[in-house]
């Protein structure tokens, strides 16, 4: 296995874990339904329910997604966690409440109140897709950021990524193409939720709400990806030569779609996809539009990835010094790393198999009122 | 103080504040496991309620745990990125597969366990619930790999071209999981958990027999807790000798700052308090041999030839190896594009003296001494409680056994206090492996003043705050929580 194939492989892993994760945000899309205020409060309470089974699965997700960026492109992880710090420690923060939430919810000894985790809860459903849409945003934004690996020989200033914004990260707010990302994502996101809990919960009243929001949220967010693609299709990239020299290339992404067809064809099922869900959850009786949507998520994801770090681009670029801009090859693990890493990828199938037969086993009985006031176990 | 401080006061409040869950989590998913296998074995339902009882305490508790290890791992990005830059290529791996294998199967076990009672088979559950436990300690395994390697960091070399260790070869993978410091971390860290779980399953039913209620439920819980809380103080002591034996192989320093030896020898004393010190017992702990050499802060300071006739340098001699590599290095790097044959000699110079390469980083010799007084403590505190703990267990066991026990207030009162204590072990132990290796992030190759961000001293203090409150919150709601759900007792007699 070549050192190029190896980093190439791990992209690949890298953009899967991004397309799992963002699929898996179903868990928070369907938090943010907790303020719709149609719901009645034992169907919030079926709603936290259904989320707190599978809030770990997003959860993990995103651990293992953090893990695997920082064991496969750890200049990534140095540059970006150690220089963007506000936006990475806000998300953090609201992963932090949410894991606790579920717990703590319903117990009398809380402190903050049904009210205050509830709150919790939303607040992650929100900030967490809009904070990584975000993040992913400067992909092609970039960031302001310089990497100078000799300045560990430096007693006084050893270290080597440095921000060059003290709003460190936040600034990336400014970043109107970055951010309509993350709107977009939160949109997405919200309307995953509903999905998921149309086919999760056995209640006509959630059932009817569910179909409703879809159909609420569908257009401003196909508004915004729309207008998030247009842009992203006309502006200059960062293109990348064999050298590793960065440069500004016109319609970048445009010709990164053009130049790798099965990319175009990916994204183009993809958003097939989530059209579809969207068509099943708001105009039909189905309840399996879950399934469109999410592989089409993932396929999404996955394609929006690729553009950003295959064909000579630059995946995170540096706008205030190009040639600190990270690059597949510039910022990827050893080629030793990667090919242990690889073998022990083999694995995954098997972990995804386990995990779905368990929860086949598990989902079989949906959640429904009963279950609700009878179970011991629930949320 | 300045940001490398407040960084390294935000790491370790999250770690000592994370290894209170972790612990309690291992333990009691071995209770509860065993529990759960009674029933299904003898086909008893008063096991299953007693199980479901104890699952009860453990999902509060594994919530908090969770939250908290995230922070950790996300931490070593925001306030350690030149570490993170420099073990990447080691430390992500052993990170990735954690979370790869282990999180999503823990995940998953942990669903099916918890909510899974009436939706899966008996046998399905029994294993998912074992599994729970099996998977954490493996999660467990795979991070103490990464801490196990920045004690003793095996199996990399040092790259100049991207100036990080790197993992030497594929096999070198293999260097890095058996490293002997990992294996015996492993298992003193997941055996303390047993510790820690019987112990609170002892605890919790002496309070019941204290109370006098669900006196059948305690009985019988005490046998279980008992039994897995004995079990975790034999083999912490086990495997703490032979960490002790891996102190003194690959971080002498600590060693010697656990012991407060300022002069070492053969045939050095062990202190059990100050002034009180058993001869010979140091050399025989450390070396297994009476006449074994355990270099003391002094000696390791200005050199000395260890056991196996070794000539080790003194620190001032290190530093200066260190500062020669720093300066290779700095010249390979300015050489290499324009002048290959000059680079290729900085480079042999640099390769000669790499193995220092952190001591270049020191301003005086003294730099490498950890703090002493909090070492020695925190040892002589784990060590002591652990003992007595041990001696608490087999006294309830035995008393329980001949079914004297609730009325033995004096004994149900002492198992109640071995919860605090069996917490003071743990951190104890934390505080002797962490604050015993500084100033090393990276034994030997990274300081901790080189390991950070370029974080200021305001950002990363309002985050300390931050995490501060919520830590606070967030332990009190579940300490209220526990209480009443251990208030309101199981569902059995
Ligand atoms: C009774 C005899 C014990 C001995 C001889 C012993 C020895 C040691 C040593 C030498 C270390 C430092 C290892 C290193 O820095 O690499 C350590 C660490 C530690 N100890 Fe103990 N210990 C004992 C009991 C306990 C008990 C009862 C607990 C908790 C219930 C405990 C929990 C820990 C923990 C959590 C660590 C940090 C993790 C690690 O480095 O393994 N120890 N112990």
């Amino acid at each position: 296995m070549s050192y190029t194939f190896l980093q190439n492989y791990w992209w690949c892993l890298i953009a899967l874990l991004g397309g799992l994760l963002v699929f898996l945000m179903f868990v928070q899309g369907a938090n943010v339904h907790l303020i719709n205020g149609r719901l009645s409060d034992l169907q919030k309470r079926m709603v936290a329910n259904s989320t707190g089974r599978k809030w770990e699965l997003a959860f993990t997700t995103l651990v293992t997604f953090g893990g695997a960026f920082f064991a496969s492109f750890p200049l990534f992880y140095s540059t970006s966690f150690g220089g963007a710090y506000w936006v990475w420690m806000l998300l953090l923060l609201t992963f932090v409440f949410q894991a606790v939430a579920y717990e703590f919810l319903h117990k009398k000894e809380n402190i903050l109140g049904v009210k205050g985790f509830r709150i919790a809860l939303v607040a992650n459903g929100f900030l967490a897709p809009f904070l990584v849409g975000t993040a992913v945003g400067t992909f092609f934004t970039g960031s302001p950021f310089t990497v100078n690996k000799t300045a560990i020989m430096d007693l006084s200033s050893p270290v080597i990524s440095t921000w060059d914004s003290p709003w460190r990260g936040l600034e990336a707010l400014a970043q109107g193409h970055a951010v309509l990302l993350g709107l977009a994502l939160v949109g997405l996101t919200v309307i995953l939720g509903a999905l998921y809990l149309i086919i999760n919960i056995d209640d006509t009243e959630t059932e009817t709400q569910m179909r409703r929001t879809i159909k609420i949220t569908a257009v401003p967010f196909l508004v915004i990806f729309l207008t998030w693609l247009g842009i992203l299709l006309c502006r200059e990239g960062f293109a990348v030569n064999e050298l590793g020299v960065v440069s500004m290339e016109k319609y970048k992404y445009l010709h990164n779609l053009i130049q790798m067809p099965e990319v175009l064809v990916m994204f183009l099922v993809g958003v097939v996809g989530v059209l579809l869900g969207i068509w099943k959850g708001a105009l039909t009786k189905s309840r399996c539009g879950i399934w469109f949507g999410g592989i089409g998520t993932v396929l999404v994801v996955m394609a929006v990835f690729f553009i950003a770090g295959f064909n000579g681009t630059s995946y995170y670029p540096s706008n205030t010094d190009l040639q600190s801009s990270l690059t597949i090859v510039n910022s990827s693990s050893s080629r030793f790393t990667l090919q242990v890493m690889s073998i022990v990828s083999l694995l995954i199938p098997f972990v995804l198999a386990y995990i779905v037969y368990a929860w086949r086993q598990m989902d079989k009985k949906k959640i429904t009122e009963d279950e609700i006031a009878q179970s011991e176990h629930k949320y | 103080m300045d940001a490398v401080i407040w960084s390294r006061l935000q790491f370790a409040m999250t770690a000592a504040y994370h290894w209170l869950f972790v612990p309690l989590t291992l333990g009691l998913a071995m209770a509860m496991a065993i529990m759960e296998t009674l029933y299904v074995v003898k086909k008893d339902e008063y096991w299953k309620k007693a199980a479901q009882f104890w699952m009860k305490l453990f999902a509060i508790n594994f919530a908090v745990g969770i939250a908290t290890g995230i922070i950790l791992e996300f931490e070593f990005g925001t306030n350690w990125s030149n570490y993170s830059w420099f073990v990447g290529d080691i430390f992500g791996a052993p990170l990735a597969i954690e979370g790869i294998l282990a999180f999503f199967m823990e995940a998953t076990f942990f669903a099916v366990m918890f909510f899974g009672w009436e939706k899966v088979s008996k046998r399905f559950h029994l294993i998912s619930t074992w599994l729970t436990g099996i998977g954490a300690s493996i999660s467990a395994f795979w991070i103490l790999v990464a801490n196990g390697w920045m004690q003793n960091p095996v199996g990399t070399t040092f790259n100049p071209d991207t100036v990080r260790s790197e993992m030497a070869s594929a096999e070198a993978f293999f260097d890095v999981i058996s490293n002997p410091v990992a294996v015996s971390k492993f298992f003193h860290s997941v055996t303390s958990g047993w510790v820690t779980g019987g112990v609170f399953v002892v605890a919790v039913s002496c309070w019941y027999l204290w109370r006098g209620r669900n006196v059948q439920f305690a009985k019988k819980s005490i046998f279980v807790g008992g039994f897995v809380g004995l079990l975790g103080t034999f083999a912490v002591m086990l495997s703490g000798d032979i960490s002790g034996v891996h102190a003194a192989e690959y971080q002498p320093m600590k060693l010697a700052a656990m012991e407060g030896l300022e002069d070492g020898g053969r045939r050095a004393p062990f202190s059990i308090v100050p002034g009180v010190e058993i001869p010979g017992m140091l050399s025989i702990l450390a070396t297994h041999d009476l006449n074994g050499y355990v270099p003391g802060i002094n000696d390791i300071i200005n050199g000395y030839t260890d056991n196996d006739g070794n000539i080790i340098p003194s620190v001032a001699q290190k530093m200066e190896m260190g500062r020669t590599a720093l300066d290779a290095l700095a010249q390979y790097r300015s050489l290499k594009d324009t002048d290959p044959a000059a680079a290729a000699v900085a480079r042999e110079v640099l390769d000669a003296n790499v193995q220092y390469m952190g001591y270049g980083y020191l301003e005086s010799p003294e730099d490498v001494i950890p703090p002493v007084g909090i070492v020695y403590w925190s040892f002589r505190f784990m060590v002591g409680f652990g003992m007595l703990i041990a001696l608490i267990l087999v006294l309830t066991l035995w008393f329980n056994y001949k079914g004297k026990l609730p009325q033995m207030k004096w004994l149900l009162l002492a198992a109640m206090a071995c919860i605090p204590f069996v917490y003071v072990c743990e951190e104890a132990g934390w505080i002797v492996a962490e604050v015993g290796r500084q100033p090393w992030t990276i034994q030997g190759l990274l300081p901790v003043n080189v390991a950070i961000s370029d974080t200021s001293i305001g950002e990363v203090m309002t985050t300390f705050f931050v995490f501060l409150s919520v830590f606070a919150l967030f332990l009190v709601i579940e300490i209220r929580i526990m209480i009443n759900a251990i208030k309101k007792g199981p569902s059995v007699e």
